[in-house]
């Protein structure tokens, strides 16, 4: 387990965070006093008040003015402090600062994609400056998902037909996990990502490295790389366990089977099942594949192209 | 029935033969007939989460791939809110209690009632088919577009939680005509027992809400049939507003599961305290004022799905209100403990453990209703723990001590006192090692409907599947020694509970008219102040 | 169990009076339109949600709905209403003669409309103004016409079905008056489907401003 954040918290990464937090923690206590309440007077009352033998005439007493209104008004008080509170906190969550970072999301299934301003991407992981605000514009490729970074105690739905909005602030270098919350199929539980957290010059110098990456490693390196970082993993194995999609061992060179006929797996077909999954399907698959025009570039495809024939039987 | 005591005349054995049973317009009959399908249900959807528990027992692959765990946890769901939940309470034990406490014969709509049980079976019967042809995966609320998308069956899911909702009207307009028009002479609304007024309440929310969730479904179905695009985004359609229809019927039906065992629980504390009922007013008025605001909070499932900040002021406001009354019982519950002479049989043990529970249930409910941190808490294990707290943890706990309170008076039989005393300490304890643990998964932002998890998460993960054995293990001994006390336990006399409520007064199992003479009501439900019982000899009504 | 009172053979056994069984007939019935209206209910908010982000679509599209077979319609409904209360009000007086043809008369009305409509839904599917996916005209302005026609099959549809149901619910009292099952004292049936049959015609006069008679 997590031994770091509070017994129930996990760590509070965001500048809301500690405003969540002593929220929850003021529900935490008060709801704690009232529970104790409630078993104590079940416990003390089970014990004093237990039948002795027989049942006899009990007290009729069922009313108490007093107490009633007591125990109606207390509660009620704290409840309108929590609403109020809550509502409060949930509007500084809801309005991002003007100078904002502005980075569009796009999740799909089952990958998250992300554009930051000066036109670089990234797949499944989120590179941000510490101590800057960062707006995410979020919407869906097809079904509903949800954007939570339980670190930052933000949440928010992504939409297909229209952008949803949320914000957050790092406040400490690392790297966080980020999970989809709106249940979206088979590979709902795989679409997890992470949100890098960098010191402002190294985010500078990620940015103006255009995301790329590459430099100094053979093809099939950088393909390897690519296969974790660009999600295929998440639905390819590289050793011959069959998950969403066919795995890519030793599919290289081989004839195989598609839903209509078959086809040989060459650089092209590779190229084609990348940019227009939907053109050929592997028998026994759904065909389910987002396209990844325009995510990798021409080098990258390579790269991956090479990893792919490297991974013989 | 090889009996050793033959029972007298009485509505299980006249008239005898199946076919008696099968086309009984006796409303106690029919409680029964509902009371064995409900069970299966239970059953079925308690194999489900069994199957979940066991595959989360580790991250990645158990028993079984994402595809049929997807499946698994949606069946677990919809079998247990639209076949469990939903009718056990007023359905099964409702059925058979409600005339004899008013002093009626029988429902206003016999036929009505025998057709809502065959209604319910068949659109069981579309559930049942979706799950052997490709099982629905959507999760039980059929979120579009997803549920749209998905290739599984989902029309034969959603049909059948569409035809259920007929069952379900029919059920609560029966009851609500009942209770007007059939009192007993003399019986007076504020002579009413609160489980009466809760099924009153549950009953009003059938009949208004269920509508609108049939109409909802039925343009989910028309949707994928014809593509009319209403809530596709592809086609001008919007996803969002499918979660408002559904969720304007789906958040007033949790009352309709908790309220009916709101009310078993006022009867049980206050026959097992034997104590005059604190605060009859507030229980039975607030069971009304929950009623009405639930139709008012449905929006505060959908604070992160993207509506206006103000619309979601507005739902944690009225989601707070809501609240109060049910707050309001817990005290006054608490209160009828309180110089009484309290029995620890037990039906009072799970009266108890409801307090204990619900208490949870109830105070997890803030941290959701409030904004800020529901933001972080949404669709965690801490919503999974927060339901389960307060439907099973609630309802579930109020329909078992309600089925052990009413076993003598269903089958005129007792079951064994010993064993199911540990049968109730057993369901308590996996209760809480099950559900307690999601708790702090959600804190700790373990997002619910998940297949695989991060290793973080494996030891709370692996604690809670162990409590789930505890809890069916529980389960398993109280199978058995109901099974057997339906034919061996011993006679259990009219009365065995020393209760002042009409549906003691008559012969245990009752005649097939309820009363040999029309109840002529002397006291009220509650009077064990003025009125003093012997257990085991009828209440003088 | 025997009561003191007589206890005629329509009574329930399980009510003591007439009046009980009546009021508690009545009082179901209320309930069970309320559960209708509720239904519709669902469908008005779709509808009025759905209009209020295409004004201009839904006026453009609802001109190719035919006015004055609308109005054909909703003459016939409201003509059948009136002889359905007519009916109720001659097995009042204990005229069963009566009853019988008004019966007859309401039935015949519902078919009207039926073929009304039938004729009107099958010009709109030869001009493949269906709904969703399968509609394919293209004479209307406007963003995605086909949620117009989604809606308006979806609602008049639905209350087909309901006239559909109407009239299996008026052909089994015409058939139990024809037995000589009612009285003056008790004609509960025809009464119910009298409600009913109201509630009916009522959705349709909501329906048809709606639909047809848009701008």
């Amino acid at each position: 387990m997590d031994s770091t954040g509070t017994l129930f918290m996990p760590p509070g990464r965001s500048t809301i965070a500690g405003e969540v937090d002593t929220l929850f923690y003021f529900i935490f206590y008060t709801s704690v006093v009232f529970f104790a309440i409630v078993v104590f007077g079940i416990t003390f009352f089970s014990i004093r008040y237990r039948r002795q033998r027989k049942a006899g005439l009990t007290s009729g007493l069922a009313h108490n003015t007093k107490l009633e209104i007591l125990w109606s008004v207390i509660p009620t008080i704290l409840v309108v402090i929590v609403f109020f509170w809550g509502f409060k906190v949930f509007i500084k969550m809801h309005v991002p600062p003007k100078d904002a970072i502005e980075i569009k999301v796009t999740g799909q299934k089952w990958f998250w994609t992300f554009v930051y301003p000066n036109g670089s991407n990234s797949l499944n992981e989120l590179v941000v400056p510490v101590g800057k605000p960062v707006k995410l514009l979020m919407s869906s490729r097809d079904v509903i998902h949800s954007f939570f970074v339980p670190d930052f105690r933000i949440k928010m739905d992504v939409l297909p037909n229209r952008y949803t909005v949320t914000w957050f602030e790092a406040t400490d270098p690392g790297i966080y996990n980020l999970f989809c919350t709106e249940y979206c199929g088979k590979g709902h539980s795989e679409m997890l990502g992470k949100v890098k957290v960098l010191p402002e010059r190294e985010y500078q110098a990620w940015l103006e490295s255009g995301s790329g990456g590459g430099e100094g490693k053979t093809p099939e390196e950088f393909g390897a790389e690519l296969y974790v970082s660009k999600a295929c993993v998440t639905c390819h194995s590289v050793d011959g366990t069959l998950l969403v999609g066919p795995s890519f061992k030793g599919i290289f060179g081989h004839v195989t089977q598609l839903e209509d006929g078959e086809a040989m797996v060459d650089e092209n077909y590779l190229r084609e099942s990348i940019l227009n999954p939907q053109a050929k399907i592997v028998a026994g698959f759904e065909p389910v594949m987002p396209t990844y025009q325009g995510v990798l570039n021409d080098r990258q495809l390579d790269a991956l192209i090479a990893y792919i024939k490297s991974l013989k039987e | 029935m090889s009996e050793n005591i033959a029972l007298a005349r009485n509505y299980l054995n006249t008239p005898r033969g199946l076919k008696s049973w099968l086309l009984t317009l006796d409303h106690k009959r029919i409680g029964v007939l509902y009371l064995i399908a409900i069970m299966a249900s239970f059953f079925l959807g308690g194999v489900f989460a069994l199957l979940i528990r066991w595959e989360l027992l580790n991250p990645g692959r158990d028993i079984m791939g994402p595809d049929t765990y997807n499946q698994v946890f949606t069946l677990h769901g919809a079998i247990m809110i639209f076949l469990f939940i939903i009718p056990s309470i007023p359905a099964a034990l409702g059925n058979f209690v409600l005339p004899q406490m008013l002093g009626a014969k029988d429902v206003a709509f016999p036929r009505l009632n025998l057709a809502s049980w065959y209604i319910y079976l068949f659109g069981a019967l579309f559930a049942v088919y979706s799950m052997f042809s490709s099982a629905v995966d959507t999760g039980w609320t059929f979120y579009t577009p997803y549920s749209t998308e998905t290739t599984t069956s989902v029309i034969s899911m959603t049909m059948g939680a569409f035809i259920l909702g007929f069952s379900s009207i029919f059920t609560g307009l029966n009851f609500i005509v009942t209770i007007h028009k059939l009192r007993a002479p003399g019986m007076t609304w504020r002579q009413l027992p609160l489980f009466v007024w809760a099924l009153y309440a549950t009953a009003i929310i059938q009949v208004l809400a269920t509508p609108v969730l049939g109409i909802t479904l039925l343009l989910l179905v028309l949707e994928r049939v014809f593509g009319i695009g209403i809530f596709d985004p592809a086609m001008g359609g919007d996803p969002v507003l499918y979660q408002h229809f559904f969720w304007f019927y789906s958040h007033p039906a949790v009352y309709i599961m908790i309220l009916p065992g709101m009310g078993i629980i006022s009867e049980l504390i206050a026959v097992f305290a034997h104590r005059k009922i604190f605060g009859y007013n507030a229980i039975a008025f607030s069971s009304l004022a929950i009623a009405f605001i639930s139709f008012l909070v449905w929006g505060h499932h959908m604070f992160v799905s993207g509506q206006s900040p103000l619309a979601a002021m507005i739902f944690s406001f009225l989601t707070f209100l809501v609240g109060i009354p049910s707050g309001i019982k817990v005290f006054n519950w608490l209160a009828t403990l309180y110089k009484g002479s309290i029995s620890f049989a037990t039906p009072m043990l799970y009266a108890l453990s409801f307090l204990f529970l619900f208490t949870i249930g109830g105070l997890t409910g803030i941290f959701l209703g409030a904004l800020a941190t529901d933001v972080h808490l949404h669709d965690t294990y801490f919503v999974v723990a927060h339901f389960h707290y307060v439907m099973m943890g609630g309802t579930v706990m109020a329909f078992l001590g309600g089925i052990h309170y009413w076993w003598p008076k269903i089958w005129g039989r007792m079951y064994s006192e010993f064993w199911a005393k540990i049968a109730a300490v057993l369901v308590f304890i996996g209760f809480n090692v099950t559900f307690f643990t999601q708790f702090i998964l959600g804190t700790k932002g373990m997002p619910r409907r998940y297949y695989n998890y991060l290793d973080q998460y494996q030891p709370l993960h692996a604690f809670s599947s162990i409590g789930s054995w505890i809890l069916g293990l529980g389960f398993v001994v109280m199978l058995v020694y109901l099974l057997h006390s339906i034919y061996r336990g011993r006679p259990a006399g009219s009365n065995p509970w020393g209760a002042l409520t009409l549906e003691w007064t008559n012969s245990s199992p009752p005649p097939p008219e309820n009363f040999d003479e029309a109840p002529v009501l002397t006291h009220g439900p509650y009077d064990y102040d003025k009125v003093l019982v012997e257990e085991g000899s009828p209440a003088r009504a | 169990m025997t009561h003191g009172k007589e206890h005629p053979a329509y009574l329930a056994h399980h009510f003591s009076e007439v009046e009980q069984q009546q009021e508690s007939a009545k009082l179901g019935m209320w309930i069970f339109l309320l559960t209708e209206v509720l239904l519709f209910g669902g469908l008005f908010c779709f509808y009025t949600i759905y209009r209020a982000w295409n004004p201009d679509m839904f006026y453009n599209a609802h001109k190719f709905l035919n006015v004055e077979l609308g109005a054909l319609n909703t003459v016939v409904l409201i003509s059948s209403s009136v002889t359905m209360a007519l009916a109720i009000r001659s097995m009042q007086l204990n005229d069963r003669k009566k009853t019988i043809w008004f019966l007859v008369i309401t039935l015949a009305c519902a078919a009207i409309f039926l073929v009304v409509k039938y004729f009107e839904y099958s010009h709109k599917f030869h001009l493949g103004q269906l709904p969703g996916k399968f509609y394919t005209f293209t004479g209307v302005q406007g963003n995605n016409p086909h949620i117009f026609f989604s809606v308006y099959f979806t609602m008049t549809g639905l209350h087909g079905i309901h006239v559909l149901a109407g009239m299996v619910a008026i052909s089994w009292v015409l058939y139990r008056t024809v037995k000589n099952n009612f009285s003056a004292q008790y004609y509960t049936p025809i009464e119910m489907t009298g409600l009913y049959w109201h509630l009916v015609d009522l959705i349709w006069i909501f329906l048809f401003p709606l639909l047809y008679l848009i701008g």
